[in-house]
């Protein structure tokens, strides 16, 4: 049977090696951005005392959440982080986190936008989502290695790859959902495409859309975690180690940690999504 | 009175080969054979009709009647296959996406019948919708539409979310969204349907009150009869896509073209409908207060060969004078009516339903049918009034 094998592993490693040899300006150009910005974002958190950061952090939840319970949470988790010792690495998390979110959506929401207004690119792009999500997550490491060797960008690459399918799904979902009737009402008044864009579709999709992107930074916070094993720094980092040198004591502190990251994000996102709500039926 | 928009052979066909259900159509095939043989929908078919500026034309149909469909290919919502469409003589079936925008914008106002009303904006914010796409300053737009929230009796809502509002109070954002726009013809697709009885009665009245104000050109959408005969000015039956009868409200329930319009207007009482004004006769003759005396009086009744006569002055309406009266006075050598004029007569005025004029006539007969000026329009003694009812029963309840 060896003879009649399709060559589908041959296919991808020939087109990532094509990709290295000749597109690597893109590739480099993608390093120097990520790399910098990564490299920034965590000295500019690192330059703050952890307490005024803490403080930040706290401030912050509250305003965006307004709620007094996510606020608190927010300052006793974040002073056990410190605590314990974790500072560093949860800051590195962090800038991470937010690095690869953002390139998720700032890719993803146009891709849903085209989604839901073109069904042949909806007809394309979806069964491509749902490989992507199906598709075990490690396996996004590997051609990370070869564009951008081991380090943090080969990591927010394959995280912005693994996190981004929620942001257009749920974009396109967001948009579609619009009732047909206001989109003829919106036409009947003689709205341009990107009026209706602008003025109905997308602010009706909002919750829908702020749904997607609570999903995509979580995605990308356990992303991050297991890209610590080509090289990303921070919590995944300290967890991946704690597993080489069999610390569990490690390796428990830097999970806990990773925990209330990711309960503080996901509390602050939802309650950002259920305010617009809020607002919307007053 | 000026056509305003001409409808002409207008054809909706459903699917990816219309041509093929226009050439089986044109054939003579029903609807539901086209649909079998070639999977092409009939929405609407060889539809002919004509609006006239200022007037209220009701489409009315049963769901899937195609009347939707109608109204959405006068705005272009939805693209009609075959025919022509003129709105003040321009045809605009071959506008480009620009040009029918900027008619969209500038002509039509269109009323949803869930209103439609975009639930992330204040009402304000949704009655200024369409001034904000065509880029009207800010506070042009504001004034603007709050005069027509004014219009439709919203002020002090304007900082609500369409959610805070009755159903009813909803509709008016819808109204008030598509005036703000001062548009020449008024869509409304099923406008009230949604609305329940009581509140749908009032936004008719309204709707008609606010029309003698405006004067737009309204084609208004329907399937309850009711609704119909009291908004429409002329009333569009259809039935599968196509026109079954057309004409006015008393047309229409006098003399339904067929079975399908006789089982429509079936319900509704015919005596409600059938006022003074259709069952009066006209007076053959009136005696003069001024000039006739008894003689006069008696000669005018005996060529009408009526017993009974009014008697008008300066085109007022003063009383009734009858033979016997009339003979006697002659007899006694009177020479003018003062004496023998009955002036308690029973008047009624010409949109009295014929439901209240039965006890009136059990009581007096003739009649007399005057305008508000006191004007004589018409006499209605018991004969005619039976012979219009049984008339509209025999043409009705025949089915």
């Amino acid at each position: 049977m060896e003879h009649l094998r399709i060559p589908i592993g041959r296919v991808i490693e020939l087109s990532i090696d094509l990709f290295t040899e000749h597109f690597s300006f893109i590739t480099i150009a993608f390093s120097q951005v990520t790399e910098n910005g990564i490299k920034y974002l965590v000295k500019a958190m690192m330059f703050f005392p952890p307490w005024t950061l803490i403080l930040i952090f706290t401030g912050l939840a509250w305003y965006l959440s307004r709620r007094r319970g996510i606020a608190l949470f927010a300052l006793i988790g974040l002073a056990l982080i410190w605590n314990m010792g974790l500072w560093a690495p949860t800051m590195s998390t962090i800038a991470l986190v937010f690095i690869s979110t953002l390139m998720a959506i700032l890719i993803g929401m146009p891709l849903g936008i085209v989604s839901a207004l073109s069904q042949a690119a909806y007809r394309i792009i979806m069964p491509i989502l749902d490989v992507m999500q199906t598709m075990p997550a490690f396996v996004y490491l590997i051609p990370a290695i070869p564009l951008f060797g081991l380090g943090p960008v080969g990591a927010i690459f394959s995280t912005v790859i693994f996190a981004m399918p929620p942001a257009i799904r749920l974009t396109c979902l967001g948009i579609r959902q619009v009732p047909v009737e206001l989109i003829e009402a919106a036409d009947a008044f003689g709205s341009t495409k990107s009026q209706k864009l602008f003025k109905l579709q997308l602010p009706m999709a909002t919750p829908t859309i702020m749904a997607g992107i609570n999903q995509t930074v979580m995605l990308a916070l356990s992303m991050v975690v297991i890209a610590a094993m080509i090289g990303a720094k921070g919590l995944g980092g300290e967890v991946w180690k704690a597993i080489q040198r069999l610390q569990p004591d490690r390796g428990f502190e830097s999970g806990i940690a990773i925990v209330i990251i990711a309960m503080i994000f996901d509390r602050i996102m939802q309650r950002i999504g259920n305010k617009k709500e809020e607002t919307e039926t007053r | 009175m000026t056509e305003k928009i001409v409808v002409e052979n207008l054809y909706k066909i459903f699917g990816a080969h219309p041509e093929k259900g226009l050439k089986l159509y044109q054939e003579g095939f029903s609807k539901d054979d086209i649909m079998e043989k070639t999977k092409q929908t009939i929405g609407i078919a060889d539809v002919s009709f004509t609006v006239n500026e200022g007037e209220i034309l009701v489409i009315m149909g049963l769901s899937g009647s195609g009347k939707s469909t109608l109204v959405r290919c006068i705005n272009r919502l939805i693209e009609p296959s075959y025919g022509k469409i003129f709105l003040d003589g321009v045809d605009i079936t071959g506008l480009s996406e620009e040009e029918l925008r900027k008619l969209r914008q500038e002509r039509f106002g269109m009323v949803f019948q869930h209103f439609a009303l975009f639930p992330h904006r204040t009402v304000l914010k949704n009655v200024e919708y369409g001034l904000e796409i065509q880029k009207v300053p800010p506070p042009v737009r504001r004034e603007k539409a709050m005069q027509s929230l004014e219009q439709v009796g919203l002020k002090g809502w304007e900082d609500s979310y369409p959610e805070q509002l009755s159903g009813g109070m909803q509709q008016r954002v819808g109204l008030a969204r598509a005036l703000a726009l001062d548009p020449d013809i008024m869509l409304m697709d099923e406008a009230f349907s949604a609305l329940d009885p009581l509140i749908r009665r009032d936004m008719q009245d309204e709707l008609l009150d606010l029309q003698e104000r405006v004067q737009k050109t309204i084609i208004f959408i329907s399937h309850d009869l009711d609704e119909a005969l009291k908004l429409g000015d002329r009333i569009i039956l259809m039935k599968d896509g196509k026109i079954v009868q057309e004409g006015a409200a008393e047309d229409i329930l006098t003399n339904p073209a067929d079975e399908y319009v006789e089982k429509f207007v079936e319900d509704v009482d015919i005596s409600k409908m059938i006022t003074a004004e259709t069952v009066m006769k006209n007076p053959i003759q009136v005696a003069s207060f001024a000039h006739d005396g008894p003689k006069a009086a008696l000669w005018k009744m005996k060529q009408a060969g009526i017993s009974s006569i009014f008697v008008q002055h300066k085109s007022r309406l003063q009383g009734l004078v009858s033979a016997d009266d009339a003979v006697q006075a002659l007899k006694e050598g009177v020479k003018d009516l003062t004496g023998i004029l009955q002036t308690d007569i029973t008047t009624v005025l010409p949109d009295t339903p014929a439901s209240e004029l039965f006890p009136l006539l059990a009581e007096s007969s003739p009649v007399a049918v005057v305008n508000a000026e006191g004007r004589l329009k018409g006499v209605i003694v018991k004969g005619t009034l039976l012979a219009a009812l049984s008339e509209g029963v025999s043409n009705n309840g025949t089915s």
